[in-house]
């Protein structure tokens, strides 16, 4: 990996017509090389709007976003898929491809219109297939992917991109414990490898083991940033997401972990016909 | 590559049948053509009456069928990949029905010139796309793809209707040539007419085919298009645009013809063409295969009377529709 490019949001405002309030609000935060950037928040905090707004499908009412030096408002859409890769939340496959054909679709932007597949594209697959460790699925089509496999097929494809910064959002939505670990393992070594990874999700706990910093977004503004031990404190999160909780030590790795409180204790049987009664 | 040899594949057995199923359609009608004769007519020489049969009526006839064909495969395949939708396709999507009312009303206002119709075709299919789009957005308030084909629908009875108003309004003389766009005919080939559909299908077409990787894009959806460095609304607007013209330019030459952009696309998917740029080359050939065929089921089944070609199109389709209609269901 050559000079990996930062991320930095400066300000960032996003206003949604017809809503009241903007969806974010004067978002500042920075994610740079060899690390994972975490941002995290109840739904609704503004997460997707800052993936949205970085593609450029939202348009920014005030503040700017750079890829190192660059504003991205001055990239046209083909270089930014060469300086960044993302992989959005939502994606289902509607005419489905081969998988070496999809993450194929990852050298969009580094071929010509009627341009073959060249051997430095060809090989861009094959490592970013190797990479995501999805070379047994090559020939499956896209369609016939479990869910883990499919969020690495798309992980995939960011990397056939080759681009030294790296935007997933949700990337374990729907995951099992351990295809979830399995991807946070994946990222935590393609950050390793010197990529600049900005990673939204709502796995706190996780993010606590495998970030170097943390942004927490509530009602469109920035609650909390900073290290880990910054941002996983009891007092903070407990505010955001409004319910009660405490904050322990992760029992593998030390890292700090949330625990949600209320609800029945331990053995206790569920209480029944109660609800709306004295 | 696996997925290019059964591409290569597909391609060229659509080509073989193609070649078949033009010559047969030549030699089969209401004179009957020996294939030796059909030949030596193409070059010019043999019986005269013959050489006009083969030359002036059928040859025209059998192109334009492939034309119509291959443009309307093209179109809704492309269509299919903009909207991300596999049941999108030019006559559901309301654009046929469009360009159809664009040239009824002309000729209900006394334009004959074929050329005129044309342009008419493409005002119509145009006004009926920006009509779908402006409905499915105010109705939406986002470009939701759903919104756009349920749109097409109701534009689509909205032309039909308008067609029948013009109809009904139309001297006896004229009813016939308006029904003639609501039914789908290839019996008024000619080489002017011929010409023109082949020109707007060969440059649309072409068009179509260089924007194709874009389309491999927007299908995953705008914002890992965006993602992958597609500049989404200009890339999508101007797809949806050129497939448009390219269904009005085959309306104009054959009147409605429903469901071979919905099937064909399809087909070539299922033949291992599953890429934008090579789905829509199988497309091509294959539609030409099928309008050649649905035209000689519709000038001969019943002969000497002719079956409307969009019903014949609409037969073999409807099942189709169902089948796919049942897969994306489950």
């Amino acid at each position: 990996m050559t000079t990996s490019h930062s991320l930095r949001f400066d300000r960032v405002t996003v206003q949604y017509p017809q809503r009241a309030t903007p969806a974010l609000n004067g978002v500042s935060l920075s994610a740079c090389c060899g690390e994972i950037t975490a941002v995290v928040g109840p739904n609704g905090s503004g997460k997707s709007t800052l993936v949205r707004a970085l593609l450029k499908r939202v348009p920014l009412s005030a503040g700017s976003m750079f890829i190192g030096d660059t504003n991205v408002a001055d990239i046209t859409p083909r270089d930014f898929a060469q300086l960044a890769a993302v992989v959005p939340q939502r994606e289902e496959p509607v005419l489905p491809l081969r998988v070496e054909e999809f993450v194929g679709l990852g050298r969009h932007a580094h071929r010509a219109a009627f341009g073959a597949m060249r051997a430095a594209d060809r090989r861009a697959v094959s490592d970013a297939i190797e990479r995501a460790g999805v070379g047994d699925t090559a020939h499956r089509r896209t369609d016939e992917l479990s869910g883990g496999e499919w969020q690495r097929v798309r992980i995939a494809r960011a990397l056939a991109q080759e681009a030294s910064l790296l935007v997933l959002d949700e990337p374990t939505a729907f995951l099992d414990i351990a295809h979830e670990m399995a991807v946070f393992e994946l990222l935590d070594a393609l950050a390793r490898d010197g990529r600049t990874v900005l990673l939204v999700s709502h796995q706190l706990n996780l993010v606590a083991r495998f970030a170097a910093h943390m942004v927490l977004l509530n009602n469109g503004q920035v609650a909390a940033a900073g290290t880990v031990d910054d941002v996983m404190r009891g007092e903070i999160l407990e505010r955001v997401y409004d319910w009660p909780l405490v904050v322990t030590r992760d029992p593998a790795i030390g890292a700090p972990a949330l625990l949600p409180l209320r609800g029945r204790a331990h053995g206790s049987k569920p209480t029944r016909g109660t609800k709306g009664k004295p | 590559m696996r997925g290019a040899r059964e591409v290569w594949l597909a391609a060229g057995v659509g080509a073989a049948l193609l070649l078949l199923i033009a010559v047969a359609a030549i030699a089969i009608g209401a004179v009957r053509v020996p294939i030796a004769d059909v030949l030596r007519a193409l070059s010019g020489s043999g019986d005269t009456s013959v050489v006009a049969i083969v030359r002036d009526l059928r040859l025209p006839r059998v192109l334009l069928a492939g034309c119509v064909g291959a443009g309307l495969a093209m179109s809704g395949g492309a269509l299919q990949g903009t909207l991300r939708n596999p049941l999108a396709e030019p006559y559901l999507l309301g654009v046929s029905g469009g360009a159809a009312v664009g040239a009824v009303l002309l000729l209900a206002l006394g334009v004959s010139d074929p050329s005129l119709l044309t342009l008419g075709a493409f005002g119509g299919a145009a006004a009926a796309t920006l009509l779908v789009t402006a409905i499915a957005r105010v109705v939406g308030g986002s470009s939701d793809t759903r919104l756009l084909l349920m749109a097409g629908v109701v534009v689509g009875a909205f032309s039909n209707a308008a067609i029948l108003v013009v109809l009904a309004d139309s001297p006896p003389e004229r009813i016939r040539g308006a029904l003639w766009w609501m039914m789908g005919s290839a019996a008024d080939a000619t080489w002017p007419a011929l010409a023109r559909v082949a020109a707007a299908v060969a440059i649309l077409g072409a068009l179509l085919l260089w924007w194709a990787r874009d389309l491999d894009v927007l299908v995953l959806g705008d914002e890992p298009a965006a993602a992958l460095g597609v500049d989404v609304d200009r890339a999508a607007r101007r797809v949806f645009l050129v497939a448009s013209w390219l269904a009005a330019a085959t309306v104009a030459a054959a009147g409605l013809i429903g469901f071979v952009g919905l099937v064909v696309p399809n087909l070539a998917r299922a033949l291992g063409a599953r890429r934008h740029r090579p789905m829509m080359v199988v497309s091509g050939i294959y539609g030409a295969v099928l309008l050649i065929a649905a035209d000689l089921i519709a000038r001969t089944l019943r002969a000497p009377a002719e079956l409307p070609l969009g019903a014949v199109t609409a037969i073999i389709g409807v099942p189709f529709f169902l089948m796919r209609l049942r897969k994306l269901a489950a």
